[in-house]
């Protein structure tokens, strides 16, 4: 009996994906990729910045492109193994692949679009299988339409429904919200969420957008320069990110270089020195360093506190005064830049600036929880 | 039967013909990551820089008794190949090729990539992906192969002189038949014929840039996009 119709049955017994891909470059001379990851059922998000090698491991695990070293596999099943030389082409893999552009058939209906992956069905099943995906991602009076009808947020509601009709092991989607506003965004996920509560599949979602990590989040796997860099939940992974492009990809705005003075080890912290020459010290979380090294902190700028006086009583150990050299309002949020010696960029809402009186120029003290500096590498 | 029709019964089997047999060698030009491909597309394109005299007598020695095609042909029929309606259009079939293979080809290559990609990731095998996306896709360019390939070997003449001679109603094309008319000074009758030509040859220019700019969509074309 065909697996698909199994899978549409409800009682197959979802396998987590395993990937271990080398991809060298076109000489030969080093991999651009070489990454081992795992996605049991549900989603795992696999966040970097562009050019990480993210869509690459997409297209190895769909077939699409061949690693010259590695061992893919839903479950038992085997789907490359560069030693044993399996290399099951792309059609026979059964996993299902949304591109960034979404890749639409731009010749064909919604329905039609569809039905593609179907054909080894009787048109009856198809029929069902078809009308049960429109009606699950709400597309159901647009099936008659061609894509280039319809909205964007519309176009990916058919990409998604196209690749999951066809009861696929495996969903890879790369970017596929780009260009959603947050509602579309959040609806979308929602009914691709509530679709794999009854399928239970692994879902490989690529993205680089922080607020797409924290809407989805289950796991994450953090990619940089074809190396997997850190993986585990995404408070743990992106709240604490390693690497300096990593934290910028992470939305950390102050990405400062400073010297460690001393190790404070009884304390758990360290002081380290900001800039080259400024007199700027801060206490941050005690690592592996000693005196002298170099390192970088990334602190998010909403994560500083503003004051218009020196505060006084107050657990947070650093407390640095400085000058506003700029201020600057985009939407609800405005971006200030402070100097004190070194420039942070704060984040404060507009009605903090009018409450506070800050003007350009005016001194200022920043607070910074201890546990709020990241070293990274 | 006259120059004009046996004219357009030649070019008709030829742009069939040529659709049959440029389809498969396009999509393997497109597609293909050989490194010697060149050499086929030279081989391919030929005939555009060729003087049609050179290509129509190499055909004739071929053809001929003592040619490997024509001692073929008679084994195969019976009678030779050379100064036949068959001769005249294998011989028109080489000429007209880049005009066939060239339009098919790059409207293949222009198919995006990732359509494909999406094609094999939902299961589909290369033929149903050429069936269903590549071809749908490449109308224009299947109707711009069919056009050329048609018009062009209307208007030849001096392969045909070549290998088909001047037979009335077996070889005898419009193209050699004005040349017959002005050679005896029948001006007029000429003028018929050639502005005849003239005035076909403009309507389908007209059609196939119509097609590929997509002024409009022929209802047949829905048959095959479905």
């Amino acid at each position: 009996m065909d697996a698909r119709v199994d899978a549409m049955g409800g009682e197959v017994t979802s396998s987590a994906l395993v990937a271990r891909v080398g991809k060298e470059r076109r000489n030969g001379a080093s991999f651009v990729l070489d990454v081992s990851v795992e996605a049991p059922p549900g989603i795992t998000i696999l966040f970097g910045p562009s050019g990480a090698g993210k869509s690459t491991l997409l297209d190895c695990i769909a077939g699409l492109v061949r690693p010259e070293a590695g061992k893919i596999a839903i479950g038992e099943d085997v789907l490359f193994d560069s030693v044993l030389r399996v290399d099951i082409p792309p059609q026979q893999r059964r996993i299902a692949y949304v591109f960034q552009s979404l890749a639409l058939f731009p010749h064909l209906t919604v329905e039609r679009n569809i039905e593609y992956g179907l054909t080894d069905l009787p048109d009856q099943d198809r029929g069902t299988r078809v009308q049960e995906i429109l009606a699950a991602f709400r597309i159901e009076r647009l099936r008659n339409q061609k894509p280039s009808q319809i909205s964007g947020g519309e176009r990916q509601r058919t990409a998604l429904a196209r690749s999951l009709v066809t009861a696929p092991r495996v969903l890879l989607l790369d970017e596929p919200l780009t260009g959603l506003d947050a509602e579309l965004k959040a609806a979308l996920v929602e009914d691709l969420r509530a679709w794999n509560a009854l399928k239970r599949i692994p879902i490989l979602y690529v993205t680089h957008s922080r607020e797409e990590v924290d809407a989805l989040g289950e796991r994450v796997i953090a990619i940089d320069n074809g190396r997997v860099v850190s993986h585990g939940a995404p408070m743990d992974v992106l709240d604490a990110p390693r690497r300096k492009r990593l934290a910028q990809a992470a939305g950390f705005e102050n990405l400062l270089s400073g010297t460690v003075l001393d190790l404070r080890g009884p304390d758990g912290v360290m002081r380290v020195k900001l800039g080259e020459s400024s007199s700027c010290e801060i206490e941050v979380p005690l690592a592996h360093a000693s005196a002298g090294d170099r390192v970088q902190v990334a602190i998010r700028a909403g994560d500083i506190l503003l004051a218009s006086e020196r505060p006084h009583g107050l657990s947070a150990r650093n407390i640095l005064e400085g000058r506003m050299v700029s201020l600057e309002q985009r939407g609800t949020m405005c971006i200030a830049q402070i100097d004190c010696g070194v420039t942070f960029v704060v984040h404060v809402t507009p009605g903090a600036v009018r409450a506070l009186e800050l003007t350009m120029g005016k001194p200022v003290w920043l607070v910074l929880k201890t546990h709020s500096c990241h070293l990274v590498d | 039967m006259n120059s004009l029709g046996l004219s357009f019964e030649l070019a008709g089997c030829v742009a069939a013909i040529l659709l049959l047999v440029g389809t498969p060698v396009a999509y393997w030009l497109a597609y293909s990551n050989w490194r010697g491909k060149f050499l086929l597309e030279s081989i391919v394109a030929l005939p555009l820089v060729l003087p049609p005299t050179v290509l129509g007598f190499y055909a004739l020695l071929a053809m001929g008794p003592r040619g490997p095609l024509g001692k073929l042909w008679i084994a195969l029929f019976g009678h030779g190949l050379a100064f036949t309606f068959s001769g005249l259009v294998l011989a028109s079939i080489v000429y007209s090729f880049p005009f066939a293979v060239q339009p098919l080809m790059v409207s293949f290559e222009s198919v995006d990539q990732k359509l494909l990609d999406a094609s094999a990731v939902l299961g589909a095998g290369r033929w149903r992906t050429f069936r269903r996306v590549i071809l749908p896709l490449s109308l224009p360019g299947v109707v711009t192969a069919l056009v050329l390939s048609f018009a062009h070997t209307l208007g030849e003449f001096g392969v045909v002189l070549m290998v088909g001679g001047n037979l009335t109603g077996v070889t005898r094309t419009v193209s050699i038949d004005i040349y017959d008319l002005v050679q005896s000074l029948e001006y007029g009758e000429a003028n018929h014929l050639a502005l005849l030509l003239l005035a076909m040859s403009f309507a389908v220019l007209c059609f196939v840039y119509a097609v590929n700019r997509r002024v409009w969509t022929p209802a047949w074309t829905r048959w095959v996009a479905k």
